[in-house]
């Protein structure tokens, strides 16, 4: 049987995505250029007795789904650079609570409103550091409407393994592009239940480490009872201000994506095995970078690319290998130089860093990646 | 490489990123080719300035956007002014011959004929000329057969409007074949 095809847009294949992995919450306010998330949720999740939720705002919205995750739901929101910013407060509240959800978030111009119809790359560090604290992250960036829809998929699975919230951001030139998309049969592509409590609801507790560094969530509504809470807290859930208690439960947090980044970071590596330019790209830039290394290579310049699928955490083991090997970086970015400060700490000097930075809603064009691939010497 | 560069431009509201998808539809679910259609598009909901970008090609595409175009259709002044600066030599160039009177020199085969004005009184209905813009666009550019556009078409639209965009969709094809000898 020949599979299902479509053309479609990035956020729709999200959207598509997400009901593939399970979701059945939806809690958003809408904001270009995400939208498409929300309009195509709002009509498939009801014929599959999900529950769609258009919030009063958007950290309205990050509420909702964190409510609606610890009563058992696989949960999404999707937003914009502004939304992104509002929902921080209870984005840290998902990473100190361990709610797993997928947060969906288009790039595009910043900071504040800055340009809603025009593409950019600017939210990767607002993805770990904007809300407060130390916290563990996992973002994913997509460049393609099939790997949208691949990553969501992959998105719901690491919150629910890690029990933590996980970022999906495609750049607005991604979100909007449309493509042929290839739709897996059901169980084609592995879905991740979540882990429940093996104890008696009077036994549980929702932090119980003897259980690992990932210790099982139980559903409210199931007769388990527990307390959730935004402060550092005991296994039982509730807060301490105990020294060692806090300083395990902090690292324990952080050690849960970490230590586990090998399964974690994804990446691909493009006519990288003799290259002495390794042109660095995530999202709609690294298709620029992909033409731009052959073209280069058509001219007889050993170019290659080291593609991010993964952002958070950040591939430094791959980085700094390539470092020891290459004459030299290239760095595409739709922002004033993100990704260039992670590879300058993972290079440590031994190879350059050279940018392209562009934040005037236009994208990255081919040209300029293989003119700066000439700069290198 | 088979690369092949369309760009729709002109306002908002003309239907020019619908006009785009269905090309691009055609050529990656119905000629069997690979396509990526792109846009960008003002904050305006109508009026501003929108383009919508197809790239055809026999194997994956990297690049989305336009490198070199080879078929511009222009259906506002403003955007025969700003876009035919990189339509390639021996490219395709249509314009709506009533809404650009100013037409741009350059080595490519320029075609014009009154698009709007032709779906607003041949086949009834102004809504379709963006439709009747895509036949012309399918008929000058050779990327996908008539058949499978026509089919890209049909299934883009509501039921009750079928033989309304079937007739746009023909007379864009037609009227562009005559313009163009």
């Amino acid at each position: 049987m020949s599979k299902k095809v479509a053309f479609l847009q990035g956020n729709e294949a999200a959207a598509q995505g997400a009901l593939y992995a399970g979701c059945n919450f939806f809690g958003g306010y809408p904001i270009t250029p995400s939208t498409e998330v929300a309009e195509v949720m709002s009509v498939e999740l009801p014929k599959v007795g999900g529950k769609f939720i258009q919030m009063e705002d958007e950290i309205g919205a990050m509420a909702a789904i964190l409510g609606a995750a610890l009563a058992g739901s696989k949960v999404l929101t999707s937003t914009s650079g502004p939304g992104l910013s509002l929902k921080q407060e209870l984005i840290g509240y998902g990473c100190i609570a361990e709610i797993p959800c997928v947060v969906y978030n288009v790039m595009r111009g910043g900071p504040s409103t800055g340009m809603p119809t025009g593409p950019s790359q600017s939210d990767v560090m607002c993805a770990k550091w904007g809300t407060h604290g130390d916290h563990p992250a996992i973002c994913l960036v997509p460049a393609s409407v099939q790997e949208t829809y691949e990553e969501v998929i992959r998105a719901f699975n690491l919150s629910e393994k890690y029990r933590t919230p996980v970022m999906v951001m495609p750049d607005e030139i991604v979100a909007h592009m449309r493509e042929r998309i290839v739709f897996p049969e059901p169980g084609e592509i592995e879905v991740l239940p979540r882990k429940s409590p093996t104890v008696p609801p009077e036994q549980y507790k929702p932090y119980d480490t003897s259980f690992g560094d990932v210790p099982p969530l139980a559903s409210f509504g199931s007769g388990y009872k527990f307390h959730v809470t935004g402060l550092n807290k005991m296994q039982d859930g509730f807060p301490t201000t105990k020294a060692e208690v806090v300083q395990a439960e902090e690292e324990r947090q952080v050690r849960k994506v970490d230590a586990n980044a090998d399964d974690i970071i994804t990446f691909e590596e493009y006519m990288l095995e003799d290259a002495e330019v390794v042109v660095v790209a995530y999202g709609s830039t690294s298709r620029s970078a992909r033409y731009a290394v052959n073209v280069a290579r058509e001219q007889g310049i050993k170019a290659g690319m080291f593609r991010i699928k993964t952002f958070w955490p950040f591939p430094d083991k791959q980085i700094k290998a390539l470092a020891g090997k290459v004459k030299g970086f290239v760095i595409p970015e739709m922002n004033l130089g993100m990704c260039s400060i992670e590879l300058e700490r993972c290079a440590q000097g031994k190879a350059p860093v050279l940018g392209i930075f562009r934040v005037d809603g236009e994208p990255i064009n081919p040209d300029q990646i293989v003119e700066k691939i000439k700069e290198v010497k | 490489m088979s690369r092949y560069e369309l760009r729709f431009s002109g306002a908002g509201g003309q239907g020019l990123i619908t006009a785009g998808i269905i090309m691009a539809k055609a050529a990656s679910i119905y000629e069997g080719k690979q396509a990526v259609q792109s846009q960008s598009y003002g904050p305006e909901a109508r009026g501003g300035a929108s383009k919508s970008e197809v790239i055809i090609s026999d194997g994956p595409i990297d690049y989305p956007k336009i490198t070199q175009c080879d078929a511009l259709l222009a259906m506002t002044q403003e955007a025969a002014n700003k876009y035919s600066h990189d339509l390639k030599e021996g490219g395709v160039l249509l314009i709506d011959s009533d809404l650009v009177t100013k037409i741009p020199a350059g080595n490519f085969k320029t075609v014009a004929f009154p698009i709007i004005n032709t779906a607003k009184n041949d086949v009834g209905r102004e809504i379709v000329a963006n439709i009747v813009a895509l036949g012309a666009m399918v008929a000058l550019t050779g990327q996908v057969t008539r058949e499978n556009a026509e089919k890209a078409v049909l299934s883009s639209v509501p039921e009750a409007f079928i033989e309304l965009n079937r007739k746009a969709f023909s007379m864009g094809y037609e009227r562009a074949l005559a313009a163009s000898v």
